[in-house]
């Protein structure tokens, strides 16, 4: 055993900085991947047609992923509306007014939301959500108004514990000065706290979305997978993750890599999303 | 945290000792394995099929997975699997894979149990599928909206309809789409102004089939080719098959094979 | 007509209470149907039969052993690789260029969806690389999945570990690799472990990557090439083709057992750290 100890402590670095390359050659690979299936259709058949095309008829020709676009955004500002508020209304209900127990039990219970599976969601939403939709409202049940229901439950726990994280670091001195002024609690949070912890609640909401727009097992279950865009509240819609889903396995030759092509237009929305929630959260802490 | 070089080294005999495994082609602990995949309306009857023949030669494991029509015609293609499963007919650049003829299957179109249509005609159908019909009333029901659901692209069953019923008519993009035969019946089954087709060996209690042109997908009308929505399920394979293929194969053409499709609905090779 | 903020105040209190309690009250709801729906059909044959036609009866043995090994393998291919990168950017590394770009890395893979990383398992590792369906190709897309939460949690275990025991370890003349192994890592298990668990948690409750790696065969895996199903992948196919809603329901409680009790392990360690250093 007379390995020199610099030698091992050499070697050691150099298996550790390959651990740590891994994670950037794992993104190479998934990107260079995505990027081979993908892009050549752009090339052949033309980057309008793909992303302002209408018609998505992938085994006649057709590539157009307009509607799909469309479609996950309009799930994903649904889920905001509705998530963004009660997610707010939670952290904040975490941060400014619980008390310690109250704090201990709750803000584990939000969080196990996050650990339940998104097929239990879409499951759910099938035999609850999308009965009562459609027994109450009309159409088939299956719907923009149902996704942003499943969606927007989904997408609370982000929101509440980064929103949480935010405002939690908002400085002690701000609530009290406040307070040494005379203003009540609400007064407090609604003009001093939320406003200091106005970026890491935009990043919240910004990942939030991210979440909403990959989202693709639960949004299978309860959208009804429709290829046209929605033109209202009840219309059954597709969303881009959807498809990949639904055709992937079936697909092949150029309808496959339609759906790589599609998930080339996934990818750079998420990871456009992602960026800019954290340079969002970045630039709070370089305040 | 010394052990860890060995842990991993342990790691990757494992992984290599697997591998290993894949290369003796089709036997694995000592037993024949057959793979098969291809089409969701296919797959339940296989299933069946290798549940009995797998109860009868306990030395042979058959491997079902869906994928749907144009997935099985592909996997068995570049031999990813030895048997590919399809329900519809093979196009033209596909014609190199040989074709057996299991059993035939009729389309029915089916609604909800509780909706008081029975009886359809063919351009009716049509006129529901390309967006022309869009409410009950117009075929004599309440006032609402028809719930139509189609499946996707690439399934043969699709294609099978549009090539049955359809005809030069595209399906309108408005349209529900589930991705197989289960889901489709589960629309069906829960959606009371929902309308569909499905492959009429998946219908049960839990939807009813209409009479389309006065005819009912029964098999006794399939077999006298009144009912005209009817199309073969294919078992596909590609160049030399090995002994345990040709064994599962004979015993699924066999009578006690077809009998088991028969039972389930389905119209047997012999009948037609 | 100016209302008084102390009013103000206290409805809006009232109002903030409500919605939390909503939503902790939306959980109770959904564990409270699984359990009561699911608890009917599960019983010891449930979990150790095989399923028979299809999935309507019998049991989920298959799915149990699928996620077992799936799960399993993955965290033993996860964590040594997110470890080790853990320990090369906190103990190995100063802040630099170098380390900013692997973070990148990292907060990339974290962000990218699902299904991004079902298509991807897909092309490369059941196509590209011939593995078909299997337990391998599950396994290797999950381990890169739930690598960026391991790596995080770690690495904010690591940091957290005082910078005293380091220097005493240093003082005593230990290499570097003896005062992480030996001090450092020993300090931050607890935290390590806290995302151990939740990338369990997050790898049991995963479908779109794995229906399209591993495939949906209902046959118990008994290799690595084999292709099986998982508790999640067996719920959806349930699920969605209306096989059963009894088994379904029984096949979510199980489901949400487990990852509920994983994720409670995850914060029974979590407050070990807390306890630890506060």
């Amino acid at each position: 055993m007379t390995i020199n100890a610099a030698q091992k402590e050499r070697v050691i670095k150099l298996v550790l900085t390959f651990c740590a390359f891994s994670s950037l050659l794992f993104l190479l690979l998934i990107f260079m991947f995505i990027l081979i299936e993908g892009l050549p259709l752009f090339f052949k058949v033309g980057v309008k047609n793909i992303i302002f095309g209408f018609k998505w008829a992938p085994t006649k020709g057709s590539f157009g992923i307009f509607p799909m676009i469309v479609s996950s955004f309009l799930v994903t500002v649904g889920a905001l509306i509705i998530g963004a508020p009660l997610g707010l209304s939670c952290a904040t209900y975490l941060s400014e007014y619980a008390g310690k127990k109250r704090r201990l039990f709750l803000k584990p219970a939000l969080e196990l939301l996050a650990g339940i599976p998104s097929v239990v969601y879409g499951f759910l939403g099938v035999v609850y959500i999308v009965p009562i939709i459609r027994d109450n409202l009309g159409g088939s049940g299956f719907s923009l108004l149902s996704t942003s229901l499943v969606l927007s439950i989904m997408i609370l726990p982000t929101i509440i514990s980064i929103s949480y994280d935010s405002l939690t670091s908002v400085p002690q001195g701000y609530r009290e000065g406040s307070l040494a002024m005379g203003a009540t609690t609400w007064q407090t949070v609604y003009r001093v706290v939320i406003p200091s912890a106005k970026s890491g609640i935009l990043a919240s909401f910004v990942l939030g979305m991210g979440r909403a727009i990959g989202e693709t097992m639960a949004v299978i279950m309860v959208a009804g997978n429709a290829l046209r865009i929605p033109t209202g509240l009840l219309d059954p819609l597709r969303t881009l993750t959807s498809n990949i889903a639904l055709e992937l396995a079936y697909a092949s030759g150029d309808h496959r890599r339609a759906l790589f092509s599609a998930g080339v237009v996934l990818l750079v929305i998420i990871m456009a999303l992602n960026y800019i929630a954290n340079f969002v959260m970045k630039r709070k802490i370089a305040k | 945290m010394q052990r860890m070089p060995l842990l991993v080294l342990c790691i990757f005999a494992t992984l290599f000792l697997a591998c290993a495994d894949r290369s003796s082609t089709d036997t694995v602990n000592g037993k024949q394995v057959i793979n098969i995949a291809g089409s969701t309306s296919v797959m339940p009857f296989t299933e069946k099929l290798a549940e009995y023949f797998m109860l009868e030669k306990a030395n042979f494991i058959v491997n079902v997975q869906a994928g749907g029509s144009t997935a099985g015609i592909q996997a068995s293609m570049n031999h990813t699997v030895e048997i590919g499963m399809s329900s519809r007919e093979l196009k033209p650049e596909e014609k190199s894979l040989h074709e057996i003829i299991i059993c035939y299957d009729s389309i029915a179109i089916a609604v909800h149990p509780t909706n008081p249509i029975r009886y359809l005609q063919m351009s009716q159908v049509r006129g529901i599928f390309s967006g022309k019909i869009r409410n009950w009333k117009e075929l004599g029901w309440l006032d609402r909206k028809i719930d139509a659901v189609t499946r996707e692209e690439g399934s043969g069953t699709r294609g099978a309809f549009e090539e049955l019923v359809m005809k030069k008519d595209e399906i309108d993009e408005g349209i529900m789409v589930q991705d197989s035969n289960g889901s489709v019946k589960e629309v069906l089954a829960t959606d009371p102004y929902a309308m569909g087709y499905l492959s009429t060996g998946t219908v049960d209690r839990k939807v009813k089939a209409v009479a389309v042109d006065n005819v009912a997908p029964t098999v006794e009308n399939v077999k006298l080719k009144k009912y005209k929505i009817v199309r073969p399920f294919l078992y596909l394979t590609m160049g030399e098959t090995s002994k345990s293929v040709n064994d599962f194969i004979s015993f699924v053409l066999s009578r006690d094979g077809q009998n088991i499709l028969k039972k389930e609905g389905l119209i047997t090779v012999h009948d037609n | 007509m100016r209302l008084n903020p102390r009013f103000i105040d206290r409805l809006v209190k009232i109002i903030l209470n409500a919605q939390a309690y909503f939503t902790v009250g939306i959980l109770v709801v959904i564990v409270f149907i699984i359990f009561f729906k699911g608890i009917a059909d599960l019983n010891l044959e449930f979990l150790f039969y095989y399923p028979e036609d299809m999935g309507r009866h019998g049991g989920i043995f298959p799915a149990i052993v699928g996620t077992l090994f799936l799960v399993v393998l993955s965290i033993l291919l996860a964590t040594p690789l997110g470890i080790g990168t853990a320990i090369f950017l906190t103990e190995y590394t100063k802040e630099s260029r170098l380390t900013r770009i692997i973070r990148f890395g990292v907060e990339s893979l974290a962000g990218i969806p699902s299904i991004i990383y079902g298509l991807f398992g897909f092309i490369f590792f059941v196509n590209k690389l011939h593995m078909g369906w299997s337990l391998l190709a599950g396994a290797l897309t999950l381990t890169i999945m739930i690598l960026p939460t391991i790596i995080r949690t770690s690495e904010e275990a690591i940091k957290s570990v005082p910078r005293n025991l380091r220097l005493v370890s240093y003082s005593l003349s230990a290499t570097r690799w003896e005062t992480t192994t030996k001090v450092v890592l020993p300090a931050a298990a607890p935290g390590i472990l806290t995302g151990i668990m939740l990338s369990i948690g997050r790898a049991v409750g995963e479908t779109a990557a794995v229906i399209f790696t591993m495939g949906s065969s209902l046959r118990l895996p008994t290799s690595l090439m084999d292709s099986g199903r998982t508790m999640a992948v067996h719920f959806y196919i349930l699920a969605r083709e209306g096989i059963s809603m009894e088994m379904a329901y029984s096949t979510a409680l199980v489901l949400v057992l487990s990852i509920l009790a994983v994720n409670i392990l995850a914060y029974y360690f979590m407050n070990k750290v807390m306890k630890r250093y506060s």
